[in-house]
């Protein structure tokens, strides 16, 4: 394709942009450019067609939608020469699929393609059919297809396309291939002496069989024979090995044919088989070459599977275990990987389980691995082998893991350790422990279906009753408890506290004053418990406390007119009832037993274990839905960081619209994850009330600033209890956001610092991991959280930093669109034994972003002009502001990068500044900003931002008052503490409701 | 089988793209932009295998491009990553010592290799030597059509003198 001359010129371009936007001015008028010329027929050469449909696939490839043009793709497919048509053929198969309209337009041409003579020409129309085929295609060319397969006249170049292309036909209708008149052909198939034409079939096959194995029984032996010639590298052409291994590819898919059936019959072929499965399982080393190893372990593998499988005898199940356990304990992290998910699948075999259980230490090893993809593995392998001999050390080694695992992780980690626990708890008063550690651990992640289950064991166990409650109570002296914890321990303290009242700080009014002092942090939803909890306390204080009386009466009376109605009747209901004495005791009187049933996790569970089968494949097919079970919807690992409200595991957790509607509600602002970014991973410590409830967007986001200051740093000093640290986290981080080099956290062992470069909507963190002492820090981790704005990319930090060393690691920031959101350092380390974690918000800030830029007043008015209001140019009167002279707020706007414009505002009180914000979305937007204060009251002025963009003039209006607001000084939270939003504006959820048992309660009234 | 083939550079460029499943233009962005996150993130020294959405993706990096494959779960990790290596052998022995630049601006031949690799998602070849023959017949035909084509615009450019 030399000489398009074009196509180079204008990929130059595209690499010469500077930015996005410069990109997309140039594919714009590229656009344009072919629109044009698409449109004016009679200047329109070949040459020229082809030239516009390759660069439209490059711009396809670049991300941008490309809707036009697609006729003039498909229209080459029909040109008369080769190159036009090579080009029609391979760019409709990339810009389209098997479901566009256009393609069937193309089949009539396509047909005549693959019917005709030209050898080239059919092995285009094989190869589109085969990529993008559908079912339009299936019925119509299916015949043809079959006829090239099997004909003696096709070159193999031709046959081993359309073996491929008569997959993808079957794959789409199962019909195109009628398994009485193929079996026999697809059996003459197998003898094939050409490599790519055999390789091909055998993909063929494997596809077949698994759809109905028994028409294709005579392919079994032949299978057996292609893995004999293979394995004892019988004439096969020099061009078909790899790295000396004769067709991988080919061995591995002729075992996964076998696996498909059920069992071996004729004992000769089981004989041969055995044979070479032998032959690999033994011969297998592992080599200095990459290549080679991944080969021949890819094959050795996939004999594991075909032996597991076929069920062989004892001994050579044994020695797959044997290899199994030297694979899960090897450094190289892929045969790791394989070796742990094939120990979890031979989980399915009897008699193995107790091998495995020799390996538990070493897999919980690799529960602790740097790589997230091992760490799952190891985790489905541990849940796999659990049984009541070991569930104590494995859920504690889950529970220990939950503390520092990532939080995409936490979800399936803590249901994991949750079933387990129910399944095979050893004793009852363990099980309460671990749930309590669970909420406690990861509050968010544990579904009601959990708590309400370790109630429904406390009600029905008296002899677990004061234990429960006592464990409840000390709980409740926490300072930060997740709100779960307050629903499940109000329960059981309303239920069973007075079992505890001998004991000191467990008497009735002390156990309503520790619980109502949660209140105001509680959503909507726990406030009814609490009530019915009052009632209960009040009903069982002995002997009668008036002080009590009088202060839970006050607590009904306030709530009497609440809008939630379930509040409102409880408190009226109660307050009534608190004054009829022994109708009072009735209908307050302790729960009834539950009726005994099953538990919803594990039903789920066993469900899913029920149906196990022979049949390895079927086997390996349950993995899923029992990963499925627990992850409902697989976490994007991606840059985006995990939802934070995470759906409930009840049966709506397969319910897509239960996920969506806990889903923040965008207000139609551009930025409607204002906070679920940034406090996503924070939000665990916090209570999920306060979260939700400001889940707004920008209307509800006012209080958003402070709430990020202050609540930040308490996950970050209860997760490093164990160590002092060093300086006030949230006060270098503000340091940080105005300089671009300095120490971002400290503690006795550890210093991190951290230097930045900043250029346009770029950045390059370092950071500096320094170890202060003569051992070394071990078990070093770092991920970084990022929010939705911000493409980031840490370079891994070594597992070890040695005595007295310092280790770099740069971190690569992309600005991708206007936020304040901030990113996240999610780092911990061992020293010695113990254990030390914290999570540094990393100052990649907004205003990294921006550069100065100083405009003159012919500049900046007219701009200032045209921007005309809101949303590109906000205004907000903003109080509270710490009082500083307008010199000294000049130099703090200076630091922040907005330029201050001296002169430019006649009125001496105000200021105006500008400044260049940077984004991959936004490219270079010129932001100005005027600041007009009161010389009277210098706590508040008035603050207009405007810029080109909406949600940029929107996030750096608030980043400016947040910097007016908190001027950096530490800690001290500046503004009051967010309250509780209004009860209003949590919708309460009816289904949470009806199985909560204080809404049983409260129904017996 | 292959769902799909993704080749982006370190700074998360795509070089190239195949899909042998059906997604919509909405869902082939959405998967690009969310798989590179994962994998650009991901250090030296891990497994080559990504659990994603329930399915795989087996990727190797080579120099600054990362070739990425998308198969189901119970599919063969490993030979999976050595077709991507036999891959990109071929596209190495085609350009002789291949790099970025060379799939940025013949990503036409990339598109071309990969077909006489795969089709339907399943390997095709596993010769290099073969598929380097027919590459090679296919530039062939293109230089013959090419050549054909001047002497033609040659006699009309002559006759029309």
């Amino acid at each position: 394709m030399t000489g398009m001359r074009g196509l180079s010129v204008f990929i130059s371009d595209i690499r010469n942009c500077q930015n996005k936007e410069a990109e997309r001015l140039r594919v714009d008028k590229e656009l344009g450019n072919i629109r044009t010329c698409f449109k004016n027929e009679k200047v329109l050469t070949p040459y020229k067609k082809k030239k516009y449909v390759w660069k439209m696939l490059y711009i396809h490839m670049l991300g941008y939608d490309v809707d036009f043009g697609h006729m003039e793709a498909v229209s080459l497919i029909s040109a008369p020469k080769y190159p036009e048509k090579q080009v029609g053929y391979i760019v409709t198969s990339c810009l389209l699929n098997e479901n566009h309209d256009f393609l069937r337009l193309a089949i009539n041409t396509v047909r005549n393609d693959i019917i005709g003579r030209n050898e080239t020409f059919q092995c285009l129309a094989l190869t589109l059919v085969g990529n993008i085929g559908g079912r339009d295609f299936a019925e119509s060319l299916a015949p043809d297809v079959q006829k090239l397969l099997i004909s003696s006249s096709c070159r193999p170049l031709v046959r081993k396309k359309a073996a491929l292309c008569l997959l993808r036909l079957f794959r789409k209708n199962p019909d195109a291939i009628n398994a009485d008149g193929w079996a026999d052909r697809m059996a003459q198939l197998l003898d094939e002496r050409d490599l790519g034409v055999l390789t091909s079939s055998t993909s063929l096959l494997v596809s077949l069989v698994s759809n109905n194995h028994e028409a294709y029984s005579s392919c079994l032996p032949k299978c057996v024979k292609i893995l004999e010639r293979l394995a004892r590298n019988q004439d096969v052409p020099q061009e078909y090995t790899y790295y000396g291994i004769p067709s991988p590819w080919l061995q591995v898919k002729a075992m996964r044919a076998l696996q498909y059936f059920p069992t071996i019959e004729d004992p000769s072929t089981r004989k041969s088989l055995f044979e070479v499965l032998q032959r690999i399982l033994m011969g297998t080393d592992v080599v200095k070459n990459v290549n080679k190893n991944n080969a021949s372990h890819a094959v050795l593998f996939e004999a594991l599977s075909l032996v597991m499988h076929l069920d062989a005898e004892k001994e050579m199940m044994s020695q797959c275990v044997a290899l199994l356990g030297k694979f899960i304990s090897v450094r190289e992290p892929n045969i790791r990987y394989l070796g742990l998910e094939n120990m979890t699948r031979m989980l399915m075999v009897t008699d193995v389980q107790d091998i495995i259980k020799k390996h538990q230490s070493q897999i919980i090893t690799s529960l602790k691995d740097p790589d997230i993809s091992i760490r799952r593995r190891a985790l489905d392998l541990l849940y796999g082998m659990c049984d009541v001999s070991n569930a104590k050390d494995i859920v504690e080694e889950l529970l220990q893991y939950l503390s520092t695992a990532e939080f995409s992780m936490r979800e399936e980690l803590s249901l994991k350790a949750a079933i387990l626990a129910e399944k095979f708890a050893p004793d009852l008063s363990w099980y309460v422990d671990v749930i309590l550690q669970l909420i406690d651990k990861a509050g968010d992640f544990v579904s009601d279906d959990i708590w309400f289950r370790v109630v429904q064991f406390v009600t029905n166990n008296e002899d677990l009753q004061p234990y429960a409650a006592s464990k409840a109570r000390e709980y409740l002296d926490k300072t930060a408890i997740h709100e779960t914890m307050v629903k499940v321990s109000a329960y059981i303290l309303g239920e069973y506290g007075h079992l505890l009242a001998r004991q000191p700080g467990c008497s009735a009014s002390e156990l309503f004053n520790i619980l109502h002092e949660k209140l105001p942090r509680v959503s909507t939803p726990t406030i009814p418990i609490l009530l019915s909890t009052y009632a209960k306390l009040l009903m069982h204080a002995q002997p009668p406390d008036p002080e009590l009386e009088k202060k839970i009466w006050a607590v009904f009376k306030k709530y009497e007119s609440c809008i939630d109605v379930e509040i409102q009747q409880r408190a009226v209901e109660y307050f009534e009832l608190s004054k009829k004495g022994a109708a009072f005791m009735d209908v307050l009187a302790e729960m009834p037993k539950f009726p005994e049933r099953q538990s919803s996790l594990i039903k789920k569970a066993e469900e899913v274990e029920d149906t196990a089968d022979q049949s390895a494949i079927k086997l390996r097919a349950q993995q899923q839905p029992s990963n499925a079970l627990v992850l409902a919807d697989p976490q994007p690992v991606s840059g985006a960081p995990p939802p934070l409200k995470v759906p409930s595991v009840s049966g709506s957790t397969q319910n897509p619209e239960s996920v969506a509607r806990s889903l923040p509600q965008p207000n139609g602002t551009p930025s409607p994850d204002l906070l679920s970014d940034l406090l996503g991973p924070l939000a665990i410590e916090a209570s999920p009330g306060d979260v939700s409830t400001e889940q707004h967007g920008p209307i509800g986001a006012e209080g958003v600033p402070e709430e990020v200051g202050g609540s930040a740093i308490v996950p970050v000093e209860e997760q490093t209890n164990t160590v002092e640290v060093i300086g006030n986290i949230a006060e270098r981080f503000h340091a940080l956001c105005l300089k671009d080099s300095g120490v971002l956290y400290e503690d006795p062992y550890i210093q991190i610092g951290i230097k930045a470069e900043w250029r346009g909507h770029q950045g390059r963190l370092v950071l500096f991991l320094g170890n202060k002492n003569t051992s070394p820090l071990t078990s070093v981790q770092t991920l970084i959280l990022p929010p939705a704005h911000l493409r980031l990319e840490l370079s891994p930090v070594p597992d070890t930093i040695p005595p007295r060393a310092q280790v770099q690691s740069p971190l690569e920031v992309m600005n991708i669109r206007p936020s304040r959101d901030v990113a996240v350092l999610d780092f911990s380390y061992m020293f010695g034994t113990k254990l030390v974690s914290a999570k540094l918000r990393i100052p990649a800030t907004l205003n990294k972003f921006l550069q100065p830029i100083q405009l003159t007043s012919e500049e900046f008015f007219p701009q200032w002009r045209s921007l005309s209001g809101p949303p590109l140019k906000l205004q907000e009167v903003v109080r509270g502001v710490r009082p500083l002279a307008l010199p000294e707020m000049a130099t703090l706007f200076n630091s922040f990068r907005v330029t201050i414009c001296p002169g430019l505002d006649p009125n001496p009180n105000n200021l105006v500044a500008s400044s260049t914000f940077y984004s991959e979305s936004t490219g270079a937007m010129i932001c100005l900003a005027r600041i007009e204060t009161d010389p009277a009251d210098r706590t508040q002025l008035r603050l207009t931002v405007g810029s080109g963009d909406p949600t940029l003039t929107f996030e750096l209006k608030e980043f400016i008052k947040e910097q007016l607001i908190t001027i950096p000084m530490g800690s001290r939270a500046l503004v009051p503490a967010p309250t509780p939003a209004p009860p209003v504006a949590q919708p309460l959820s009816p289904a949470a409701l009806a199985d909560d048992p204080g809404a049983l309660l409260a129904g017996l009234l | 089988m292959i769902h799909f083939v993704l080749l982006v550079s370190r700074q998360g460029k795509v070089r190239l793209t195949k899909w042998y499943s059906p997604y919509a233009q909405k869902e082939r962005s959405k998967v690009i932009r969310e798989l590179s996150g994962v994998i650009l993130n991901r250090g030296p020294k891990l497994c080559n295998f990504v659990e994603w959405r329930g399915y795989k993706v087996v990727y190797k990096r080579y120099a600054s491009l990362y070739f990425c494959m998308c198969i189901d779960q119970e599919d063969n990790e490993l030979e999976v990553l050595e077709i991507i290596h036999h891959y990109v052998e071929i596209l190495d022995r085609y350009f002789g010592s291949v790099c970025e630049l060379d799939l940025i601006f013949n990503f036409h031949k990339a598109y071309y290799i990969l077909d006489e690799l795969l089709i339907a998602g399943e390997l095709q070849e596993s010769s290099k030597k073969t598929v380097a023959r027919i590459i090679s017949a296919q530039d062939q035909l293109v230089e013959a059509a090419k050549e054909e084509a001047s002497s033609i615009s040659n006699i009309i450019a002559q006759a029309t003198k």
